[in-house]
């Protein structure tokens, strides 16, 4: 029996192998969301500003808009932050959703880093996240103007990604 | 043709590294002489081919052909020269051959230093390297090659990362790979020992000073990172807990445990099995380190460098290596281990929970980076793991490792009477408890218990450490000679605990009285934290050689006095179209000013008033200037002289070596 003590290390790198044998298979990056050509599941939030009014899927329609989950907590946020200012500077609209966060710490945090969002929806619990499938901040959905999502990018919102997947979708959408 | 030179080499490098890895195995079970020592000349070779492969790329970076799909993507024509020879490690394929270049410069050094060891032992080790280099070189070459042609040639490289486009990373990778990478001798050194079933203090001796010298470049690897994040990413951060600073953080965590425990193998000849865990185990953290980096199966401020289908190969890789070396402790160990007499009561009792401490931090760390991964694989929802779970429990395993250091120092080997050992100490921790106390009032101004707490733990660190220097030296007739007699081993071990203690009083003070303000001033506006008076003057665009960049000028006086002036920039890198915050710091021993460029409040107008951010961060150096120490004294701990006598004095073939 002694030596059974010595077999817990190998199994326990097996245990971690299987573990990120699946992580692998659930990649953010590789695995489209399903609700991509679907309706962009129904919320509705208190927004940032004005305090008091929320925000529902209704009114992001009629014309193509970048939903963006993210938190002033969240680092891949701050690195894709810069290229949504440049966005929202080119008249890009983006609405933020602020998921899993405090408004007095995103306030704190957009006053800091600067405010790319037409809008701001507080996701306090991290409901409406859930609802969009959200596997962590930063991501980014494209939505049409008839409120389908066309495109979800997982993690930060890349130069590469705005100009190959995000860009031609909202021209298109126009 | 310089491009399919450096190929050629690497196909070249990976014959060798077969030869290296199966010649002297099968030498081994033979007991044929000659066919072990070839492991030596063909690391020495191997080396050199990867030389001539690195040589290659570099000079691809320096010519800027961009026909090399790697340095087209990574480099650029206007991208300062210096920058383009870090680019060379600047994203995957790249870091790769910088990953297999100091993997073969170690098995070289081991090849040259360790001649003289038992013709076994010295052949195992390097086959051992030699049989991970081939998985690294079939990793770049069926999956990552560097030297790929792109076709159509493109006019111009879509340049480096603007990120890496710092001093800090110049350095950071290289020391960082080296410590990782070094873990693999003391795997290798694990794995002889398994395969000889020779594993005594002899063998405990010569895998000091090689795990030393990977830590102490981890060390410093894992420092300059910080002092990078803190400089570049423009949030005043040091540490975020990221999963690739994590990653770094556990081999870290597992090789200081190492470190020790090799202390007790050596001195005691116990916790042979353990030991031998901790080399596998502190590796394969380092193979694990490269696999959360390049897999993409964690999500980071590093994430930029990831492919999952690379992750593949890593894991099948991690598999072979890691699965293999534990299989092999798990069938092996078991027999080597004599049943020594082990007391809590002595300096390998304390240093048994030393390890205990640091191997639950390591766990506790790959727990808290995996949780969300585990979680969302069992299907059970979706989490994230911050700062304030790492940090809490981080404190809490900590604390009493840091007490243990001071303990340690006076206690002694085999068996001690603990009371009568910590007596000396009792005028200590009164100095500790009294002064760590005060020091936050004194240099502060105000109380804190998080701050008091920590420098309590930093000065009895500091003093505990000190006073067993001290007590060598007084035993000795005079002070020179007091001095001399102190083995450079025993410095080196105290200059790295003095470090501990001072990165705790750093960390301590730096978390707990920083001060943060987020102000918009206009030209000639000031703010003021504390005594501490902001003026900003307004900014001034300046063109540098591949960036634009929004120089701010802010002048800081304190009470009244001018005291420097802080250049934060905000540059936008236009071939990549992304804009970088470089802060601006202004440092002494006692505090940190730091400046970061908001953004301008009217966009168009970088002339009128800007968000900034002030930071007040005291002894946020010492954090830094711990981690240099910890570096400093595992130089000395490693260049100590009883390791070269001890390969003299071993330098005969042991008959008998393999132990069924």
């Amino acid at each position: 029996m002694r030596y059974v003590r010595y077999t817990v290390p190998v199994v326990i790198l097996l245990l971690l192998i299987f573990l990120f044998y699946r992580g692998l298979a659930l990649d953010p990056r590789e695995v489209p969301s399903p609700l991509v050509g679907k309706a962009a599941p129904a919320f509705e939030l208190p927004l940032l500003e004005p305090e008091g009014q929320s925000l529902t899927p209704k009114a992001l329609g009629g014309r193509p808009v970048l939903v963006n989950f993210f938190a002033s907590w969240c680092a891949g946020c701050q690195v894709e932050h810069p290229l949504l200012m440049e966005l929202s500077k080119q008249g890009v609209e983006i609405i933020g959703m602020d998921y899993k966060d405090e408004p007095a710490d995103v306030r704190r945090w957009l006053q800091r880093h600067g405010n790319p969002y037409r809008q701001v929806a507080i996701d306090r619990v991290g409901q409406a996240g859930l609802d969009w499938g959200v596997y962590g901040v930063p991501e980014t959905y494209v939505l049409g103007p008839d409120g389908t999502i066309l495109f979800k990018q997982i993690g930060p919102v890349t130069p590469q990604a705005w100009e190959r997947d995000i860009r031609p979708l909202l021209v298109g959408a126009r | 043709m310089i491009p399919e030179l450096g190929h050629f080499a690497l196909w070249l490098a990976l014959a060798v590294g077969l030869v290296q890895a199966i010649v002297p195995t099968v030498g081994y079970a033979r007991r044929n002489l000659r066919w072990m020592s070839i492991a030596g000349a063909a690391s020495q070779v191997q080396f050199l081919l990867v030389v001539v492969s690195y040589l290659c790329l570099s000079e691809a970076f320096r010519q800027n052909d961009f026909s090399v799909a790697y340095v087209a993507a990574n480099s650029h024509s206007a991208l300062p020269l210096i920058y383009r020879l870090s680019a060379v490690w600047g994203a995957h394929e790249g870091s790769l051959l910088l990953w297999l270049l100091m993997l073969s410069g170690w098995a070289f050094a081991v090849s040259i230093f360790n001649r003289r060891l038992p013709a076994d032992i010295s052949s195992l080790v390097l086959a051992a390297l030699g049989a991970v280099s081939v998985g690294f070189l079939l990793f770049m070459l069926l999956t990552s090659n560097p030297f790929d042609r792109a076709f159509p040639i493109p006019l111009e490289g879509r340049d480096l990362n603007p990120l890496l486009q710092d001093p800090g990373l110049i350095i950071h990778p290289p020391m960082l790979y080296m410590g990782y990478v070094g873990f693999s001798v003391a795997f290798a050194f694990a794995i002889a020992a398994l395969v000889t079933g020779r594993m005594d203090s002899a063998w405990a001796r010569w895998a000091r000073p090689w795990t030393t010298t990977a830590w102490l470049f981890l060390t410093m690897g894992i420092t300059l990172g910080s002092w990078w994040a803190y400089n570049e990413l423009g949030w005043g951060g040091w540490w975020f807990w990221d999963p690739v600073e994590n990653a770094s953080f556990m081999p870290w965590l597992v090789g200081t445990a190492l470190i020790h425990s090799l202390a007790v193998t050596e001195k005691r000849g116990l916790l042979q099995s353990w030991t031998l865990l901790l080399s596998i185990v502190a590796f394969s953290l380092s193979l694990l380190g490269t696999f959360l980096v390049r897999s993409g199966v964690l999500v980071s401020v590093h994430a930029f460098a990831t492919d999952p289908a690379r992750g593949v190969f890593i894991l099948a890789f991690l598999g072979v290596v890691v699965g293999g070396g534990l299989l092999l402790y798990a069938i092996r160990a078991p027999k080597l281990v004599r049943q020594g007499e082990m007391q809590l009561a002595s300096r390998e009792g304390l240093l048994l929970f030393n390890n205990v401490f640091l191997v639950v931090t390591a766990a506790m760390v790959l727990f808290g980076t995996l949780f969300p991964l585990l979680m969302d694989a069992l299907d059970l929802g979706k989490y994230s793991v911050g700062p304030p779970y790492f940090n809490r429990m981080f404190f809490l395993l900590m604390a009493p490792l840091a007490v243990l250091v001071g303990f340690a120092g006076v206690v002694s080997w085999k068996r001690a009477n603990l009371v009568e050992s910590f007596k000396p100490l009792r005028l200590l921790a009164l100095v500790a408890v009294v002064l760590g106390i005060a020091l936050p009032f004194v240099t502060q101004g105000q109380g804190s218990v998080a701050a008091s707490a920590g420098a309590v733990l930093a000065v009895w660190v500091l003093v505990t450490s000190v006073q067993e220097v001290w007590r060598r030296v007084r035993a000795k007739p005079s002070l020179a000679a007091g001095l001399r007699s102190v083995p450079r081993g025993a410095w080196g071990m105290t200059l790295a605990h003095i470090g501990l203690g001072v990165w705790t009083m750093g960390v301590a003070f730096a978390s707990t009285f920083n001060v943060e303000k987020d102000v918009r001033l206009g030209s000639g506006q000031s703010a003021d934290i504390g005594r501490y008076e902001f003026r900003f003057d307004g900014v001034t665009h300046v063109e540098g050689p591949n960036f634009k960049s929004d120089t701010g000028h802010v002048v800081v006086s304190y009470r009244g006095r001018e005291i420097a002036t802080l250049n934060p920039e905000k540059r936008l890198y236009p071939s990549q179209g992304s804009v970088m915050t470089e802060a601006a710091v202004d440092h002494n021993p006692l505090r940190d000013l730091y400046v970061a460029m908001g953004e301008p409040i009217d966009k168009n107008d970088a002339n009128g008033d800007w968000a900034l951010r002030l930071y007040y961060k005291p002894m946020m150096r010492l954090v830094w200037f711990g981690g240099v120490l910890m570096f400093f004294g595992g130089i000395l701990a490693a260049t100590d002289r009883r390791y070269r006598l001890a390969q003299r004095a071993s330098a005969s073939i042991p008959d008998g070596a393999a132990a069924a």
